[in-house]
């Protein structure tokens, strides 16, 4: 890759930080509704700790799961409605790179503040200890999955009635693998098993993600300007 | 040299436009003319390249689009009906961060001088979205005055919402880059003259 | 040829059933309940092989942009979603006096449902952009990142849980069915290939007049 397409991907990643960082209402909805999910379970399910602590791991993974979803619909909408994303096209450099910029941008202002809340959360359900650095790890190495795999998800939907829900149809298939293992890694932790298997499933997917997810990302941007 | 040879476009069950040609050598404009639905930006994308025309074939510098990789977009400028700014950010930052994906570097200096040039001195520093219509559309049509080496300049409707000074900015602009080599082909419902050779397409 | 198929659907199928309802010896586990395998597996089969052959035409209705085969595509979703359901509901049926309940969650039954939304987000995906050809290729791509996921899906899924009992046909453990068993099973499988061509061509037929006369309309029009 030459300078022109670095310096092209930063603008991208920078300009989205920026927006993000003036905007910060949006990455707090974002985080509030995590946290409100997350806290709703108890008062259905009972304050029995016995329960919440089988539950709290996947409890904390489906909100960190829905809540990435939800912020979905802001990673491509402005700059679709604005016209950004035409000259996104029109840069003269691989697409695929540059809305990879993208979704690391978004994540880093919707993804990483689910990471660093999570064990805040996990607490609340009576995770300790290893459990909790498990939950943020596998957090950690999830949340870009789900940007990429979700970003394809927005990508197609750009400019069509009733995107939003379309979109958690869309995606929501797609992201069981990784709460399988992601929620499967933090249970393992509560119960001093093996996490090892889960983690780097968990990471292969995201190798996965990162290599492919960028393509059909783009050719759905693409198509969706077409 | 831009060359359309018989290109038709179809959106939806509408067919916009078919068999059209025409062909735009450097030093002129191409100003395309038709009502509200004629197709006008529809064409104005297949010329981009955005979208490709259901038939016929769009050639630059004789080759066809369809062979360029992405070294076509790198030779144009696209101007389009929405203004591509960030309401988040200052008129100074959307110029410097948009010209930088497209590969142009621009300085603090020189994006602030360009703007106090188009008497946005005062709005170069606040969010875009606090900004009036005509002022964000003179902040896109900023990004002209850094695009002279870009061999193509296609604008859709510049100078909607401008007021008459603006105008005459714009096109003593567009006639100067007409000049030096360049090509241009553009929307408009307005009628300005430009001081230099433009053919008119009727779209019906 | 929609005929042909239709009719090699209708008798394959009333063969198939017949072997297997008359003819098929009474499982000395399940007894009769087992039965409805011969509707359930080729309906399983059906579901996940129309997917395949749906995103394969997808992809190449993307990379050559040939309008036919992403009618094909699109012509064969719902029949997948159709297979894929049948094949959930048999399960159901068969759940409940096999394993005292209609619905576990075990690996096969739970990449099954997950395949009936990939269908679902397929067809709707499709049906909500108005604009044909962005129509097809927007679920064509949709339609290639649920054939990548389809196997991470079931493998996980599968690893999840994995309480279902072993393949019921494979090379291995073919023999240990009853010969008239399998012959059911073969015959209702080939029933359900000749419906779901038969019904795909179809469909491919009107959606091609339905987008001649717009096409034809949209011409009048110019």
């Amino acid at each position: 890759m030459n300078g022109g397409a670095w310096q092209a991907i930063r603008a991208v990643a920078w300009r989205d930080i920026l927006v993000a960082m003036r905007g910060r209402a949006d990455v707090l909805t974002t985080v509030i509704f995590f946290a409100i999910v997350v806290s709703l379970f108890p008062l259905g399910v009972g304050a029995d700790p016995g329960i919440l602590q089988t539950i709290g791991p996947g409890v904390v993974w489906v909100a960190a799961l829905l809540a990435s979803m939800l912020a979905l619909g802001r990673l491509f909408a402005g700059d679709f409605e604005d016209g950004t994303l035409e000259q996104l096209v029109l840069a003269g450099e691989p697409l695929a790179m540059l809305v990879l910029a993208k979704v690391t941008a978004h994540w880093l202002a919707t993804g990483l503040p689910l990471v660093i809340l999570s064990p805040l959360l996990g607490v609340q359900f009576g995770l300790t200890g290893d459990a909790l650095w498990v939950m943020m790890w596998s957090l950690a190495i999830g949340t870009p999955v789900l940007s990429l795999l979700g970003a394809i998800g927005a990508a197609l939907t750009l400019g069509v009635r009733g995107a939003g829900a379309l979109t958690a149809l869309l995606v929501l298939p797609l992201y069981v693998p990784v709460l399988i293992f992601g929620a499967g890694a933090v249970s393992a932790a509560a119960q001093n098993m093996q996490i090892s298997a889960h983690l780097s499933l968990l990471g292969a997917m995201m190798f996965t993600a990162v290599a492919l997810a960028p393509w059909a990302i783009a050719s759905a941007v693409r198509i969706a300007l077409e | 040299m831009l060359e359309a040879n018989a290109i038709s476009c179809v959106r939806g069950s509408r067919r916009l436009f078919r068999r059209l040609s025409f062909r735009v050598d450097v030093g002129t404009a191409l100003r395309i003319r038709g009502e509200n639905g004629a197709g006008k930006t529809s064409l104005l994308r297949i010329v981009a390249g955005l979208s490709t025309a259901d038939e016929g074939r769009i050639a630059w510098q004789g080759r066809a689009l369809t062979e360029y990789g992405d070294d076509y977009p790198k030779q144009l400028v696209y101007l389009g009906h929405s203004n591509a700014l960030k309401g988040h950010l200052s008129a100074e930052e959307n110029i410097r961060l948009g010209l930088a994906v497209q590969g142009i570097e621009v300085g603090n200096d020189q994006a602030r001088d360009a703007l106090n040039a188009e008497g946005l001195a005062i709005a170069a520093g606040i969010p875009v979205q606090w900004l009036s219509a005509g002022q964000r559309r003179r902040v896109a049509l900023t990004r002209l005055v850094f695009s002279s080496a870009r061999a193509l300049w296609i604008l859709d409707e510049p100078f909607n919402s401008l007021d008459s000074a603006a105008i005459e900015r714009l096109a003593a602009r567009i006639a100067q880059y007409l000049v030096s080599g360049g090509i241009v082909v553009y929307t408009t419902h307005q009628d300005v003259a430009l001081d230099a050779s433009v053919h008119t397409l009727e779209l019906e | 040829m929609v005929p042909v198929f239709a009719v090699l659907a209708v008798v394959l199928g009333i063969a198939g059933l017949y072997v297997g309802f008359f003819v098929a010896p009474t499982d000395f586990q399940q007894g009769e309940s087992y039965r409805i395998i011969f509707i359930h597996v080729p309906a399983a089969w059906m579901s996940m092989f129309i997917y395949m052959v749906m995103a394969f035409w997808a992809g190449v209705g993307l990379t050559f942009n040939t309008r036919l085969s992403s009618m094909m595509a699109r012509a064969l979703a719902p029949t997948g979603a159709l297979m894929t359901f049948l094949a959930l509901w048999t399960g159901a049926l068969w759940g409940k006096p096999t394993w005292g309940t209609w619905w576990v969650w075990d690996a096969r039954l739970t990449s099954e449902l997950i395949l009936l939304f990939l269908y679902i987000g397929y067809m709707s995906l499709a049906a909500a952009i108005d604009d044909v050809r962005r129509a097809d290729k927007a679920a064509a791509v949709f339609a290639l990142v649920g054939v990548v996921n389809v196997p991470i899906i079931y493998y996980s899924v599968q690893w999840w849980n994995t309480l279902h009992q072993g393949a019921s046909v494979s090379l291995t453990r073919a023999p240990s069915m009853a010969q008239s068993m399998l012959l059911g099973m073969l015959l209702m499988a080939l029933a359900f290939w000749m419906y779901s061509i038969a019904v795909s061509l179809m469909r491919v037929r009107a959606i091609i007049m339905e987008r001649e006369r717009a096409s034809a309309w949209a011409q009048e029009l110019a």
